[in-house]
Order: structure tokens, then sequence, then C-alpha cells
């Protein structure tokens, strides 16, 4: 059985039809990336499934409960949390204070305390971090607390915007390694990448966008063996 | 030929500052009217004072700035040379004003303020501006050269005999109405517009003594606090708390309606700019029609308790009081919900615009049935502690046989409890679930919506909530003055507020508590300068947000933030794994 379905969404920014009937579908415990130029709609589709933008046309279903009729702030209760593009880390607040945000769904004490520990086990640079204002941590540290704060709602579902934009290639493998862990732990990841050749190596399958259209999908290993992906995403002649 | 470098160069150029700033409150107008006060009678009025600390300050600044070289010659000459040039500047001033009428431009510059100026001689006195200047940017650059052990005493003995002198006529009417022992030491301490010579010279000594012992001492005093048992702690707490409790009860016995009314309406805007601060503070809507709420609580009050004409109904005051708070909650929500989607600038400007469109409707022609329109409310009665009937409903016209909050004396305990109720309530919010949300659409609203937060649920409450604290000020605003008109709802009321949020710190309870008390409450005790109320007040607020942008007492969150603003790099990256 699915976990997540997209059924022709048609999403618009005023009069700009950005996304012109997208369907995908993301089954239980899978990693599937969506991979696609600069304003190919990759951050629109997740947006869009979070509830942040509403499409006009389409379905989406989370285990075969409509999505849609949730405004934005309730779509996390249903178990997807998104770790927004750039980070979106509140600057000003500590680490902890963060975390905490990310459990605001969460309303058991003992459930908070529980996933502050798991985070810390995941991220132990947190822990080391966690009186620190999140302003000042290094961009890779940014990116794990914003990972860690979408995971303290205990999603099903992660939804993860860019997160390589930004860092050094030494980290960019340390956080797709925590992708993948988190994966293993039973979180079901969409995944949106300019850094194609990354993500396709921890997929199982990829979706490639274009002007707001999906023009093919497949598995991640078939996908980097593509020729056109090759040429277009991977910089390959 | 002068080198721009040298440090004569800039001691000259700070004194001509100073000179122009001496020159600028001459002309304003200032000086001579703070000449009829004395800082110590007989000897230094507050004119006199304010031009000797401007060419002290200016001699300071120059020693300090000098970084040619530090030696004690070169420190006294840059300082005596700056106070000499901004001396020079006011005598050049009093030599152009005798020669030329500068009134027909300048009404200030009259013969009496150079008179003032020169000490009765004349323009042949211009000499002793030289001399008084040159000596006061001396002491300044002896002041810089001092250790900064004796300069901290020194320099806050000085502020506080300046603060004592400018509201002596205050403690000396407090104390002379106590009679017997006090009044006699009234007499002996203050003069009539200032501190006596001995006051002074008693005051300096227990200052100084008190401020150099001081130091290092409270460190102490922690840390011996810190190792009391537990048992001991609280009872500590209990008795510094019932030490304040008792002189908030005794003060306005003590200190008369004046003092008493001040601190109602210092608490009145603190209850407002706690109210502002749920909304900026916590959730960062700023909100400059922030008074309509106050008005709202006002003439609630006022419509339903009034035996004048305008009064729909009779009942007391404590029956008006939550109706009132209810109905400025509900016009929270009405300025809430069209401004949902509304952020930042625009926001401002639509605030801006209810808060004008609520005290233009009160105040107008077409609303002058229900409202009096520019006539007002009149007759609005005291709250009254008596038996239950009157409780709820008033006879008109009422006799009160209970306690009866009559003037400012009594009003205080109402407005000082109700600042205080808020003040734990905004507290218990700002830990609260809901504080945390507002915290997060403060921070990113996106994102805070993306984390599971009510935008719409959460950002009315602000408002709502906000609301309800300044409809609870009005509704004690209503009954201080007996009588509403829509033109004490201005919008600098509105100003008022936000100012006292960001001089004291945005986010931060007692910093709005500590900004009230500073833009509120000293200006009010300072009637006597108040033709210069705003010049002082706009002279504050800058130099309040170039030296102390975060405010008097700032929230933990944006004291984190100055601590350590400089961001971790990515290049200690190996650790990371570990």
């Amino acid at each position: 059985m699915s976990t997540l379905t997209i059924d022709n969404i048609h999403t618009y920014y005023g009069n700009i039809h950005a996304l012109r009937g997208i369907s995908l579908k993301i089954e239980k415990g899978e990693i599937v990336t969506l991979i696609g130029g600069n304003g190919a709609g990759k951050t629109t589709t997740l947006r869009t499934i979070s509830g942040l933008l509403k499409p006009r046309e389409g379905n989406i279903s989370l285990d075969g409960e409509d999505l849609l009729k949730y405004p934005a702030h309730e779509v996390v209760y249903k178990g997807v949390s998104m770790v927004p593009e750039g980070r979106g880390v509140f600057a000003r607040l500590t680490v902890l204070e963060n975390l905490e945000m990310g459990a605001f769904s969460r309303k058991s004490k003992e459930e908070l305390n529980h996933n502050l520990e798991k985070m810390f086990t995941l991220f132990p640079r947190l822990k080391e971090r966690r009186t620190q204002t999140a302003g000042t941590l290094s961009g890779g540290e940014q990116q794990m607390l914003a990972t860690g704060r979408a995971l303290m709602a205990n999603p099903t579902v992660l939804l993860m915007d860019e997160p390589s934009m930004g860092l050094a290639p030494v980290l960019v493998e340390l956080i797709f390694d925590i992708i993948k862990k988190i994966n293993e732990d039973g979180t079901t990841i969409l995944l949106v990448e300019q850094n194609a050749l990354m993500a396709l190596s921890i997929a199982n399958r990829g979706y490639v966008l274009q002007t707001g259209e999906i023009t093919l999908t497949d598995t991640a290993q078939n996908l980097k063996n593509n020729p056109m992906v090759q040429k277009a995403y991977l910089g390959m002649e | 030929m002068i080198n721009k470098n040298n440090f004569l160069w800039n001691a000259i150029k700070l004194g001509l500052l100073g000179g122009t700033i001496g020159i600028f409150f001459s002309l304003v107008g200032m000086i001579e009217v703070f000449s009829k006060r004395d800082v110590i009678e007989n000897v230094i009025t507050l004119g006199d004072f304010m031009l000797l600390a401007t060419a002290a300050i200016s001699g300071f600044i120059a020693t300090r700035s000098q970084t040619n070289s530090k030696t004690i010659t070169t420190n006294l000459v840059t300082g005596t040379l700056a106070g000499l040039t901004t001396g020079g500047l006011l005598a050049l001033f009093v030599w152009v004003g005798s020669q030329i009428n500068l009134r027909a431009v300048f009404l200030n510059a009259s013969p009496v303020l150079f008179d003032l100026l020169t000490y009765k001689k004349g323009a042949n006195g211009a000499w002793l501006l030289l001399e008084y200047g040159a000596l006061a940017g001396l002491i300044g650059s002896l002041l810089f050269g001092l250790p900064e052990k004796t300069r901290k005493p020194l320099t806050n003995t000085i502020l506080f005999l300046f603060g004592m002198a400018l509201f002596s006529g205050l403690f000396r009417v407090v104390m002379i109405n106590q009679e017997g022992g006090a009044a006699k030491l009234a007499k002996f301490l203050f003069g009539q517009t200032g501190l006596t010579l001995s006051g002074a010279f008693i005051f300096f000594i227990i200052v100084a003594a008190f401020t150099s012992l001081w130091s290092g001492q409270s460190k102490k005093i922690q840390g011996s606090y810190a190792r009391l048992p537990k048992k001991g702690q609280i009872t500590v707490r209990v008795i510094l708390i019932a030490v304040l409790a008792f002189i908030a009860i005794a003060l306005p016995q003590i200190s008369g309606p004046f003092i008493a009314q001040v601190i109602v309406v210092v608490c009145l805007y603190a209850m407002m700019g706690l109210g502002l601060n749920i909304t900026l503070g916590f959730a960062g809507l700023l909100d400059l029609g922030f008074v309509a709420f106050f008005a709202v609580g006002a003439y609630t009050v006022g419509l339903l308790t009034s035996y004048g004409p305008f009064g729909l109904e009779h009942i007391s005051f404590w029956a008006a009081v939550p109706i009132a708070v209810l109905a400025s909650m509900l016009f929270g929500a009405i300025l809430g919900l069209p401004v949902l989607g509304v952020r930042g600038d625009y926001l401002a400007i639509a605030t801006l615009g209810f808060g004008e469109i609520i005290r233009l409707l009160a105040g107008s022609d077409f609303l002058a049935k229900y409202f009096g329109g520019p006539q007002g409310i009149i007759g609005i009665q005291k709250p009254c502690l008596g038996t239950l009937e009157q409780f709820v409903k008033i006879d008109v016209p009422r006799v009160c046989d209970g306690l009866e909050f009559a003037g400012p004396k009594e009003i205080y305990y109402l407005a000082l409890a109700s600042a205080i109720l808020i003040a734990f309530i905004a507290w218990r919010l700002q830990s609260s679930r809901l504080g945390r949300a507002w915290m997060a659409i403060r921070e990113d609203e996106d994102v805070a919506e993306a984390l599971g937060i009510n935008l719409i649920q959460t950002k009315l409450l602000a408002y709502v909530l906000g609301a309800a604290f300044a409809g609870l000020g009005g509704a004690i605003f209503t009954v201080l003055v007996g009588s509403i008109f829509a033109s004490s709802m201005q919008l600098n009321v509105s100003i008022n507020v936000v100012a006292i949020i960001i001089v004291g710190g945005m986010g931060s309870i007692p910093g709005v508590i500590l900004g009230a008390i500073a833009l509120i409450g000293l200006p009010e005790l300072l009637r006597e300068v108040s033709e210069f109320r705003y010049l002082l007040y706009g002279i504050t607020l800058i130099i309040m947000m170039l030296a102390k942008p975060e405010g008097l007492w700032p929230s933990q969150t944006i004291l984190r933030e100055l601590k350590h603003n400089e961001i971790m790099p990515d290049t200690e990256s190996p650790n990371i794994k570990a």
C-alpha cells in the first residue's frame, strides 16, 4: 500500500501555472527524490504537499486520508513534516528551543523528552551546542538542526528541500549519511535536490521534474544511467 | 599649518561641537529656563551646570579619542583645549549677540540670556566663559585620567547629586508635609529650588562612601545568598517582598496625591506597554494604533457608569470593568481579522489607520448622540468598595458607604494591583505553549505554520490579549480623570507606548515596566521643564538607540544574540562526526 499519493495536482502563484498536473507515489519506507533544474517546481511541490500552498486541482492523500482538507498547520499532525529550503532555523532561539518548537504538535512532555534524546543521539553535535543560538551555528549544523526539528514531530513522511544547499562537499556526504539513517529508522523521505548525483545515490526511485511536469520516472539506478539525465543533471556527456 | 591628524585639531573639533550644542541650548531658551533652578543653591544653577557639563564632556571625549600619546600632559592639554574651544565659541556667540541684534531671528537671544551666560558682566564677561570652559575641559580630562575605580563612584555621585537636585522640590514637599524632624531635615537639605550647600555636601559624602564601598559587594552578597539553605533563601525573599509591599502600600499616604497620580499614569502606560509587548514584543506584530483599545476600555466604562447625559446604564465600576475588557478584546479581534495577512510596514500603516478611525469616530458629530462628540463623557462614577448591592448596581446620585476610590491616592492601589496582575499574566503567557507559538511566528511565519502552529488563531490571540491589557488600563484611566474626551486618545499615546517598549527592551516584561518609568514617570515629575519635554525626549531616544539599542533591560533572546554573534565556521567539520 502506498503511503503518500499525489494525484494530478495543479498549483498556481497568482496567474502563473507552476505545477501542471503532477502525480507522485511514495511507498512506505522509501527514499524518493525529485530532481530538476531551477524553477522546475520542486519546492512548489513540497510546499503544496505540506499545505502551505493549496492546489486548484488534484488530490493528495496519506494512507488513503485526504490531506487537502487540512490547513497547513494540521498537516503536521497527520505525519508530514518539512525541512524547509535554506533551513529556516529560528536564528535568535537556542538549539534546544528550536527543537522544542519542532515538537509543537506533540503535546505530551514525555514524548518531547524522548524525542529530544533521540535527536541528541542522532546529532551529538546539537547536544554540545544546545544552549547556543541557532544563528551562531555553522551551515552544516543548521541543516542538522532543521532536520532534527522536523523529526521532533514524529513524522511518517519527511519532506526535505535542498539539504545540501551551500554546504561543503564533506558535509554534504555527512548529511546524506544522516538521511539514509533516518530512513533506516523507518521514516519515508521525499528528497528534493539539485545535487542529483548524491540524491540518486541514496534514493530508491526518482522523478524528473521539468517546468511543472514530470517528464521521467524510474528507479534511481536506471535514472543514473539514463543518458538524458546524465547530460542534463549529472554533468556527464 | 594644521595637521588634521593632530590631537590638538581633534580637541578643537570636539570643542566646537560642544560649543555648538551649548549655543543651541541657549537659543532654544533652555538655559534661561533652567537657570531658574539650582543644582546647589546660590552656587550653581541648572543652566550653568548644563553648559559646564557640555564643556567637561567635550574635554573628556577629546581626551579619550586622542591617540597620539597618552601622557598626562597631552591629556590635560587636549581636555583644556576642547573646553576652551567650547567656552570660546560661546564667548563668540555672546560677543556677536552684543554687537548685532539677533532677536529678529532668535527670540531667545535676549540680553537676559547674555547676562546669564556672562554672570551679568555683559560682553566684557565673555572672557569668563573662556576661563570656565577651559576649567571644565580640564576637569573632564582629569576625570579621564583617574583610574576606573575612582572615576566610577565619582561620576555616579555627581549624577546622583544632579538627580537629587532635579527632584529636590518633590522630596522637600513630601518631607515638609510630615512636619517635625523630617520637615527640619528637609529645610536643611533642600532649598527652594535645589540642594542647599550643606545638603549637597552631606549627599556627596554619603553617596561617594556608599558607591566606593559597594563596588564588588554585590557579588559577595549574591554569593552569601546562594550559600543560604533553601529555607533561608525563601525567608529572605519573603522579607524582601514584605518590605516592598509595605513601601507600596504606604507610599501614597506619605507622598501625597501628586506622586500617587504620577505612579498611576506610569502603571497605566505600563499596562498598555505590556499589552503591546504581547503583540509586538512576543508575536512581532507592529501596532501603531494601540490607543484604540485604551479608548474602547475607557468609553465602555464611561458609558456604563456615567450619571451624565450619555450614561447608558448605571452599573458600578466593578461590573463595568469585565465588560470593558471584553469589549476591548472584541475590538482586538475586529482589528486582527482584516490585517491577518498584512505584514511589516504595511501592518504598521493599517493599524495606524485603525487607531485614528476610533479616535475620530468617538469625537465625531455624527456619533455625538452616543459618545458626546468633542464634549466627551463626564460625571463618571468613582469606584466604591461598599455593600454588595453597590458592587453591581448603583443609585443616582450615589452614596458610597464604604471605601471610595475618589482620588489618585486611592486609585493608586487599583492601578498598581492591576499592573501587577497584568505583569504576572504576561509573564505566565511568555513561557506558555501560546508564548512559544508567538515566538515562532515572530521569527518566521512560514516555518511556524509548517511546524503545526495555527497562524490565524495565534495572531488573533496576540491582538485580543494585548487589547485586553490596554482596555483595563483605559477603564482605570476613566475613573482617575472622571471624564473622557476623544482628544485624549491621540496618536502620540500609541507612539509613546511603542517607544516604551523599544527603550525598555522588546519582549522583556521588566524592560517594559522600566521603560514606562523612564519615559512617562520622569517627564511627569519634571513638569517645570515641560516646554522642552519633547526635545529632551528626542535626545534621550537618539542617545538610547546609539548607546543601548537592545533596551534598558533586554529580553533573554536579544541578550544572547548580543553575547555571541559570531558564526561558527564549517572548518571544524572533522569533529562533527564525533
